[in-house]
């Protein structure tokens, strides 16, 4: 039985400037109880696309059909008359307001505000769906999943047909994932048509009846998804043929470099934020850290990195130095001088390198560097390396070889307002004794990176911001890895990233791990976390609710344990 | 489409309104444009207010918009006496708003640029007030020097350690300071003049000497220089480079290490300190003397200056003399066009500023109006159709 057509798009563009074109004559159509999914990469337009329906945009040329009518949709309110609703990426709710208030805000013009009413109206229609919600809860007591709950609501309260929704699973835990699912289908069977932006392919054909695909702002096709593969919608959204493998050698000797004993941190709100976490990273492995979203994640790198006030808790690195000269590369005068006195220094031939000579005289500063430079001292043993307490800074003098890809690039990381040149130089600006800043090896540095990872930018004098979300991720990525580290600590590196950037970083993390670093991986996308990493760390509320081996765990298990219901018994 | 309840009239009786199709115009956000363009953009702004200010000045007298612009140019420029106060005002100007753009650059909103130029006046006349004649003007003057720098500097540091220890917003207590510094300058001038007659007649030790028998000239080319030094400052050093990132991301200040109280509390006496040093040469070169407007506000209007230049000492060195020519132009407008107060002068110098604020918008958007009628829309439509 053909359904009925409710939108219909025809040659629609939209442009961002002169030289962004983000939809080039896309027409396609939406149907009447049907679930479409509106696949392609970041940056591909769908979610501008979906935005022109809702009335964020409007398109420069083209026009917008709903039920056989032209239609011109010049703001939200606009497209709430059509019938239209759409539950955004970044929610857009009251925090300090309940469930039903949030719900009703902005309805209802001229009429009484009557809340009680308001109410049985919603959990009338939460019934008919299968929503579970609390009606008085405020809203920042609620997890993102109630929150998602709330906006579908205030859509529907709103009288919508057609519920557009922006990338709605990232957020969400498996179980989540399946209960939202329903409640879409419960939605299409009453006749609404439910449009997903993903770039998820295995959600996509889970749920939808019919995927539209975009490619760099136009439409490829729109095809059932009982016809189609996974495959090649994956070709079909990149445009060539990618490999959806991600190459996972064993890991080789894995050395313990970082171990976290019982960290405790108390937020600002002085609940514990991380709740006594312990656990040890490797060299050679990918350790993935899962969770739902604000379970302490960021935190846990954040206080390992040294940006936080811990309550309790040690954090040690293990700097694999026995019988290794030391260097001035990556340790100040001080702290030689300091190993020297805790006796964990040797001359070539074995004897103690105490920093005094045999008269018990303390060396001047001038032999001291010469020896060292020489490359007469030697480490007598790993060197081991208390973290607790460091600022940043002071990690970074004790050569300790760090690097953080925290998950808010431009808020954390790089400088939006800077150009290329000088992010690099964020790491490296202080070397020398001269008071002005030395452009020219961040400059190289710069270009290596554009030209290595491909990062497409205008020049190294493009201010990051202005760069697409996977460019700035690879700027930052380079940058961190250009350090050398042994430690490498990402939060999130390939969220919003499209596949190819996202398939750079993995393998970018694997070469790491290949060549000995401990890498650190939070990531949500459980299928990932699954094929990258050698051992999973679920946590859960800042708690560890277990740890698994990637390569033999089940999603559904993960899934359970980020939920806090059940640790797991290994 | 039976079972929609509400809604449909209205979607039907909203399609009706066909003249409504599109919105009247469009804010479409623009590419970066070329420095010539934006340059240009400018100059139709100032040009434009010029025109519009002159029209207006001779609605409300006897003369024509022409006199406008001879008497605008002879005020600023009419006498060799009249350009070098041009220059010397603009170089005080400058001085002022060197002063505060590494503060802005950190985003530290110091808008105690009055009482820091206040309190350095104030170090600077103390001096002279109490050693003048007691030692020789080569010792007292380095005296007065050192005495106006730390006294801005103290004056700018304070609210810098309240924020970076307590947080404290830095808008407020600066405001506050201002106040303060001008209670202070009173206080010692009633405790100075013992007529009652609350002005300080200027004092005549530790006056500056002429360079090259000018009295403008040293204020001019210290206060030049400053301002390109400030440029390599902001542009080439490591401090330069950590204002900056704090400014744009405390947050990654923070994650690279960088000890954010500590660079907001040496910019804050650097920025503290060169306001008290535009003190200095009020005190010791220009006035001779302090009262509480010595400051001239321009601790407000140096901010209008710093934000025209985007943060960039060279360009500053351009809005501040375009500010400083059209408040001294206008003076001389307001004498030649009889106007009995000020006002009219200031509607002007407002509606110059508002045009070249304005102006900026149309450097970052381009407006998109419809295409006049549905008719012509459609038609327009169809051909990029068929194209």
């Amino acid at each position: 039985m053909e359904k009925q057509t409710v939108i219909e798009l025809r040659n629609i563009t939209k442009r961002f400037g002169a030289s962004v074109i983000a939809n080039n004559n896309v027409s396609m159509d939406v149907k009447r109880g049907e679930i479409l999914s509106v696949l392609g990469e970041n940056g591909c337009g769908k979610t501008t696309l979906m935005n022109m329906l809702a009335g964020i945009y409007y398109p420069d040329e083209g026009k917008i059909i709903i039920n056989g009518e032209e239609a011109s949709i010049r703001s939200p309110k606009d497209a709430f008359r059509y019938n239209i609703g759409m539950i955004h990426q970044h929610f857009k709710l009251v925090d300090v307001f309940t469930a039903a208030e949030n719900i009703v805000l902005g309805t209802g013009e001229g009429e009484k505000y009557d809340l009680k009413s308001a109410k049985t109206r919603i959990l009338a229609m939460s019934e008919k769906y299968g929503f579970h919600i609390d009606l008085d809860k405020k809203v920042h007591e609620m997890s993102v999943s109630e929150k998602q709950t709330v906006e579908i609501i205030k859509v529907l309260y709103r009288g919508a047909d057609v519920l557009i929704l922006d990338e709605p699973t990232a957020v969400l835990t498996p179980q989540e994932i399946t209960r939202l699912f329903d409640v879409l289908r419960a939605m299409r069977e009453d006749g609404k048509s439910v449009l997903i932006i993903t770039h998820k392919l295995n959600e996509v054909m889970e749920i939808s009846d019919r995927v539209a695909v975009l490619r760099k702002g136009e439409h490829i096709a729109t095809v059932n998804t009982a016809d189609t593969t996974e495959k090649e919608l994956a070709d079909m959204m990149v445009g060539q043929k990618v490999t959806l493998n991600i190459d996972r050698p064993l890991p080789v000797d894995p050395e313990l470099r970082l171990s976290v004993e019982s960290l405790t941190l108390i937020g600002t709100e002085g609940k514990p934020v991380l709740d006594g976490i312990s656990f040890g990273a490797y060299g050679g492995e990918i350790l993935g850290i899962a969770g739902i979203a604000g379970s302490g994640q960021r935190e846990l790198l954040e206080s390992i990195a040294g940006l936080h006030h811990l309550e309790s808790g040690t954090v040690t690195y293990f700097n694999p130095k026995k019988d290794k000269p030391i260097t001035f590369y990556h340790k100040s005068y001080e702290r030689v001088m300091e190993l020297a006195h805790e006796g964990m220094l040797r001359y070539a031939d074995g004897r103690d390198f105490t920093g005094k000579d045999e008269y018990g005289k303390s060396l001047s500063k001038k032999t001291v560097k010469a020896l060292v430079n020489a490359g007469e001292i030697f480490f007598k043993e790993d060197e081991v390396i208390n973290l607790r307490e460091k600022t940043p800074l002071q990690i970074r003098e004790l050569g300790v070889r760090f690097s953080f890809v925290p998950e808010d690039r431009l808020g954390m990381g790089l400088v939006g307002n800077m150009d290329i040149t000088d992010n690099m130089m964020l790491r490296s600006y202080r070397r020398g004794k001269s008071v002005f800043v030395d452009r020219k090896a961040p400059e190289e540095l710069a270009n290596e990176i554009i030209a290595s990872l491909q990062v497409v930018t205008p020049d190294t004098h493009t201010p990051v911001r202005r760069l697409s979300g996977g460019n700035v991720q690879k700027v930052l990525v380079g940058r961190e890895i250009a350090a050398g580290p042994k430690v490498l600590m990402a939060a999130y590196p390939v969220r919003g990233l499209d596949i190819n950037s996202s398939y750079t970083i993995y393998n970018l993390l694997t070469e790491q791990k290949k060549s000995g670093v401990a890498v650190v991986f939070v990531g949500e996308d459980l299928d990932v976390l699954l094929a990258l990493c050698d051992r999973i760390m679920v946590i859960a509320g800042g708690k560890v609710m277990g740890t698994v081996d990637a390569r033999t765990a089940k999603k559904e298990e993960i899934g359970l344990m980020m939920t806090g219901a059940a640790p797991a018994e290994s | 489409m039976e079972k929609q309840p509400s809604g449909m009239e209205n979607v039907t009786s909203y399609a009706q309104e066909k003249d409504k199709k599109e919105p009247l115009f469009r804010l479409i956000k623009r590419d970066v444009l070329p420095k010539r363009k934006i340059v240009l953009i400018y100059a139709i702004a100032i040009v434009a207010s010029l025109l519009l200010s002159s029209v207006i000045c001779s609605l409300f007298s006897s003369k024509n918009p022409v006199a406008f612009f001879v008497a605008l140019f002879d005020g600023a420029l009419g006498s060799s006496r009249r350009i070098w106060l041009l220059l010397q005002d603009t170089a005080l100007l400058l001085g002022v708003a060197v002063a505060l753009v590494p503060a802005f650059k950190m985003k530290f909103w110091n808008l105690g640029g009055n009482g820091q130029i206040l309190v350095g006046a104030l170090a600077a006349i103390s001096c002279m007030f109490y050693l003048g004649g007691k030692m020789p003007d080569a010792l007292l003057i380095p005296l007065m020097v050192v005495a106006s720098i730390l006294a801005g500097a103290v004056w700018g540091v304070l609210p810098a350690i309240f924020k970076a220890l307590f947080g404290t917003n830095e808008s407020l207590f600066t405001l506050m300071l201002n106040y303060i510094a001008a209670g202070l300058v009173s206080m010692f001038i009633t405790i100075w003049v013992k007529s009652g007659s609350g002005v300080l007649v200027p004092i005549e030790h530790g006056n500056f000497p002429e360079l090259f028998g000018s009295k403008y000239l040293l204020t001019v080319l210290v206060f030049f220089a400053l301002a390109a030094l400030m440029y390599v400052y902001l542009k080439y050093t490591k401090h330069g480079y950590e204002i900056a990132v704090v400014g744009d991301s405390p947050n990654t200040a923070k994650y690279i290490g960088i000890d954010v109280k500590r660079v907001i509390i040496r910019t804050m006496i650097i920025s503290g300190a060169l306001a008290g040093v535009v003190g200095l040469f009020l005190a010791g070169n220009i006035h001779h003397t302090v009262s509480t407007a010595t400051a001239n506000n321009m601790g407000f209007t140096a901010i209008m200056a710093t934000w025209l230049a985007a943060f960039n000492p060279l360009v500053m060195m351009g809005t501040c003399f375009f500010i400083i020519f059209i408040s001294r132009g206008m003076v001389e407008v307001r004498g030649s066009f009889n106007f009995t107060n000020d006002s009219i002068a200031n509607i002007v110098i407002g509606l110059v500023y508002f045009c070249v604020i304005a102006c900026s918008f149309f450097i970052t958007y381009k407006v998109v109006f419809r295409k006049s009628g549905a008719r012509v829309a459609k038609r327009n439509r169809t051909k990029g159709e068929e194209r």
